[in-house]
């Protein structure tokens, strides 16, 4: 059984232009110990999905699936109590500002002890130790130190560090991470990622990973969803998405990348889409 | 380079209808978000049938306000025993309709809104510009002046300058205006301290704008969407304190028929005539709020739009 | 080609005070520290660096938003000291910018054809029409449709509000451009558009450009030269294919490192060391 499954999702907004189609009946399947990339640029509604799925969304979205199970249990129905006890405990999630998604007022150390008391059940000491524990395992130099730091003392690298920390806190089984390197400086991405898969093969839990930058891609997914205006274009494994693209867009996105250009010009999305007609 | 296209000389009216539906648009967009607010249509209503009632107050009222009807004093409205159907909301201790006169009242409401907003709105726009670009110095001096503007009470404050300049309608209104403007100031300086570094202002200024410019032209359109706000709650603030001080025989004396005075006059009747001084007090609550539903309104509708950009 | 060098840096330093407080020290912050550059005409010279290295810095000072602290810069044979000599409205044809964000650079409440012609109106004595006409053509040159005239920014995609900033950039036929990350805030396949229309107009009004990045793929397609910074100092400067071929200093060799690969080959062996 998959770890994650959804047939096809809808995602509409209320707008002041009438209903505005983030998302066009998609599927998405994630087994455990898998990395899965959903790519695409923005308004694919790449991060609107997992949103979906983690009941994130703004009261203006209707969201409808034909099924929305987590380890067979389905998400759609779930009150919003028992959503709140899956969700940040058996899926979790990180975001793109690491800085903004902590709260400036409290100490890293609290905020990651909050967690582990909501979901875990864990008190004063227990809770204490194990936050360490977690620190050092994403690589936190000083844990014990770092605990009365708050967020603006640390730089964007440590605040995401503490963000997958906390992420990981509850031992999920699927993580969700939107953009988590976007933020960062290049040398900061590497050892995220680098973290994130090796956490994920520690643990065997599946992640996703949404992303807009086909090297990120390169360096983690297993497998990839390549999403465009609110639909599914490809999916692929990755070798074979980088190998042999079917999908006229997904070709257009790697030619587009710099690194592949030949000539003196770049082609253009726009240059396939008249040709290919997607 | 090219030379102009034929095609883009030709077609100059075509670029003035486009730019005029970017502006359209702008409003629609506008008017979309504002009437998502039940509330604030409602108040918007209310506050557009008050200023046409105060327009035309001398075709709407019955009477006079200022008339004295001898053989009718404090006539109690239509609907109680003893009431007259020529006076719907009863007369007062000397015989005035009071419907007259609070019609003719709005006209003076209206009036102090107006233009205590404009006298607090202006001064506290530039001086708080001024705070917000230069900084240094002359910020810190402007500021504690307001905070200290900002430590007393503001009814009392208005009370002492009005009892410096006389009392009277006009010297009420610069009192309280005085007393509004370091909201003005302070809102309009974190408005600017947030605009200031943004990359469209700093691009403005590598075009070579100057100070004035960058100031007025650049900074001042995007900090006005709070302003809008504050300038609509001030103005029921203004009408409320106004009310007040010529309850307290500060501001408007009689026989003006202004609100705040009217209940004055009213107070030795609380007990005998509950009319005179209830609907008075009933035209100021109205107002106020409908005032303060139109500045939620316009939060509503104005906020998005600094987000999205 | 070689001498025709368009702008000269020589040991430039910028530093900045930092106030004491009640339990701190005043300090001070070097924010640059001695650089040299030579960028010859019509040519692009890339600055690669992390956040705060400097770059930026450079860039503000490059184009008169700042006055540097010491050290000399001449752009196209004037020589820049704003400190000293004020900004003339001659040094402002020489040189402008276009910045990363092109949600923050453009005025919200102005309408892009004022936004265009704001450098023409504040530094020319043009007529009103001849103003128009010209922001018009430049309007068709980076892309747009005349009609894009009287809209306002919030109407544009992220792509078209970078065309409309470079144009803005260009109404005074600069010679020389400062491009602050102009890409990095954009799409893959904008990010594409906007590189090639960066290369037409270099190619058509002879420019010459300073291009700020952090993203070593689009440096390696665009650049002439590379400078690579780190913590105001240039650790690494020559021709593209010198610092890509053969980086001296260790920080270059882990920038290179550390820039993730998007071919085939590194794809395999990633799945092959994950497989074993």
């Amino acid at each position: 059984m998959s770890l994650l499954e959804i047939r096809n999702l809808k995602v509409e907004f209320d707008t002041a232009k009438g209903p505005f189609k983030a998302l066009d009946g998609v599927d998405y399947t994630v087994d455990a110990g898998e990395v899965l990339a959903i790519v695409g640029e923005s308004g694919s509604g790449k991060s609107v999905a997992m949103l979906a799925t983690m009941g994130l969304l703004p009261n203006t979205a209707t969201i409808t699936a034909d099924k929305m199970e987590f380890e067979g249990l389905d998400l759609r129905t779930l009150s919003a109590k028992e959503r709140r006890r899956v969700i940040g405990k058996d899926i979790s999630m990180i975001f793109q500002e690491p800085i903004a998604s902590l709260n400036p007022c409290f100490t890293v150390g609290f905020q990651l002890s909050e967690t582990l008391k909501t979901h875990m059940g864990m008190k004063g000491r227990q809770a204490r130790d194990r936050v360490v524990e977690i620190l050092t395992s994403v690589g936190i130099p000083n844990p014990a130190e770092r605990l009365s730091a708050f967020p603006h003392q640390m730089s964007g690298g440590q605040c995401q560090r503490v963000m997958i920390a906390m992420a990981i806190s509850c031992a999920p089984k699927l993580l969700i991470a939107d953009e988590p390197t976007t933020a960062l400086d290049v040398t900061i991405q590497k050892q995220i990622l680098d973290l994130l898969v090796q956490l994920q093969q520690d643990s065997g839990m599946g992640l996703i990973m949404i992303t807009h930058d086909m090297g990120v891609v390169a360096e983690t997914a297993d497998r990839v969803i390549v999403q465009y205006k609110g639909r599914k274009m490809e999916e692929a494994d990755v070798l074979s998405l980088f190998e042999n693209p079917k999908n006229p867009y997904t070709r257009a996105l790697l030619s587009a990348l710099p690194e592949n250009a030949t000539g003196k010009r770049l082609p253009t999305v726009s240059d396939f889409a008249e040709a290919g007609g997607f | 380079m090219t030379n102009t296209s034929p095609a883009v000389k030709a077609d100059q009216t075509k670029l003035q209808a486009e730019s005029r539906n970017a502006t359209k648009a702008q409003f629609l967009e506008f008017w979309y978000y504002f009437s998502q607010n039940k509330g604030a249509v409602i108040g918007l209503v209310i506050f557009s049938l008050l200023v046409l009632m105060a327009l035309f107050a001398p075709l709407v009222a019955p009477h006079s306000p200022d008339f004295q009807y001898r053989d009718s004093f404090l006539v109690p409205p239509f609907w109680e025993e003893g009431g007259k159907a020529a006076f719907l909301l009863g007369t007062d201790a000397v015989g005035r309709d009071i419907l007259s006169r609070l019609i003719f009242g709005a006209r003076f409401s209206l009036f102090i809104g107006v233009v205590v907003v404009t006298i607090a709105l202006v001064g506290g726009v530039v001086i708080g510009l001024v705070a917000g670009y230069m900084r240094g110095m002359t910020d810190t001096l402007i500021m504690r002046v307001m905070d200290i503007i900002l430590a007393f009470p503001s009814l009392l404050l208005a009370l002492v300058l009005v009892a410096i300049l006389g009392p009277g309608l006009i010297n009420a209104m610069i009192a309280i205006a005085i007393v509004l403007q370091p909201h003005f100031v302070r809102l309009t300086r974190a408005a600017v301290l947030s605009e200031r570094t943004r990359d469209y202002v700093v691009a403005a200024k590598v075009a070579g704008a100057g100070h004035m410019r960058l100031m007025f032209k650049t900074i001042l359109p995007n900090c006005l969407a709070p302003l809008i706000v504050q300038a609509t709650l001030s103005f029921s603030n203004a009408i409320l304190d106004a009310a007040a001080l010529g309850f307290l025989g500060m501001g408007a004396q009689p026989p003006t028929p202004e609100w705040g005075t009217m209940l004055a006059e009213a107070r030795e009747f609380i007990l005998r005539a509950w009319w005179v001084v209830t609907f008075p007090g009933i035209a100021i609550l109205v107002t106020v709020l409908a005032i303060n539903l139109v500045g939620d309104g316009l939060r509503d509708a104005l906020d998005p739009k600094l987000k999205r950009s | 080609m070689a001498d025709d060098v368009i702008l000269k840096v020589r040991d430039l330093y910028r530093t900045y005070d930092i106030k004491g407080g009640m339990f701190k020290k005043a300090s001070t912050l070097t924010a640059v520290k001695g650089v040299n550059l030579d960028v010859e005409r019509g040519t692009t010279l890339a600055v690669v660096g992390e956040s705060g290295c400097g770059k930026s810095t450079l860039a503000r000072m490059l184009t008169m938003i700042d006055a540097q602290t010491s050290g000399m810069i001449e752009i196209d044979g004037l020589s820049i000291d704003i400190s000293k000599t004020g900004i003339s409205k001659e040094m402002r044809q020489k040189v402008q910018i276009v910045f990363q964000n092109p949600y923050g650079s453009l005025n919200p409440r102005q309408k892009i054809g004022h936004v265009l012609e704001e450098p023409l109106l504040l530094n020319t004595d043009m007529p009103s029409a001849e103003r128009r006409d010209l922001a018009l053509q430049m309007l068709e040159k980076v892309g747009l449709q005349p009609e894009h005239y009287g809209r306002y920014p919030h109407m544009f995609s992220g792509g078209q509000r970078q065309r409309i900033a470079i144009a803005r950039a260009i109404m005074m036929k600069p010679k020389l451009l400062v491009l602050d990350e102009p890409v990095s805030a954009l799409d893959l396949s904008v990010q594409a558009q906007i590189l090639n229309l960066l290369a037409d107009l270099q190619e058509e009004m002879g420019l010459t450009y300073v291009f700020i990045s952090h993203d070593l793929s689009v440096v390696r397609y665009i650049a002439d030269k590379v400078m690579v910074m780190y913590f105001g100092e240039v650790v690494e400067y020559g021709t593209r294919d010198e610092v890509f071929e053969n980086p001296q200093h260790d920080y270059t060799k882990t920038l290179f490192a550390a820039t993730p690969r998007a071919d085939v080959a590194s794809i395999r062996k990633r799945l092959a060391a994950k497989a074993a």
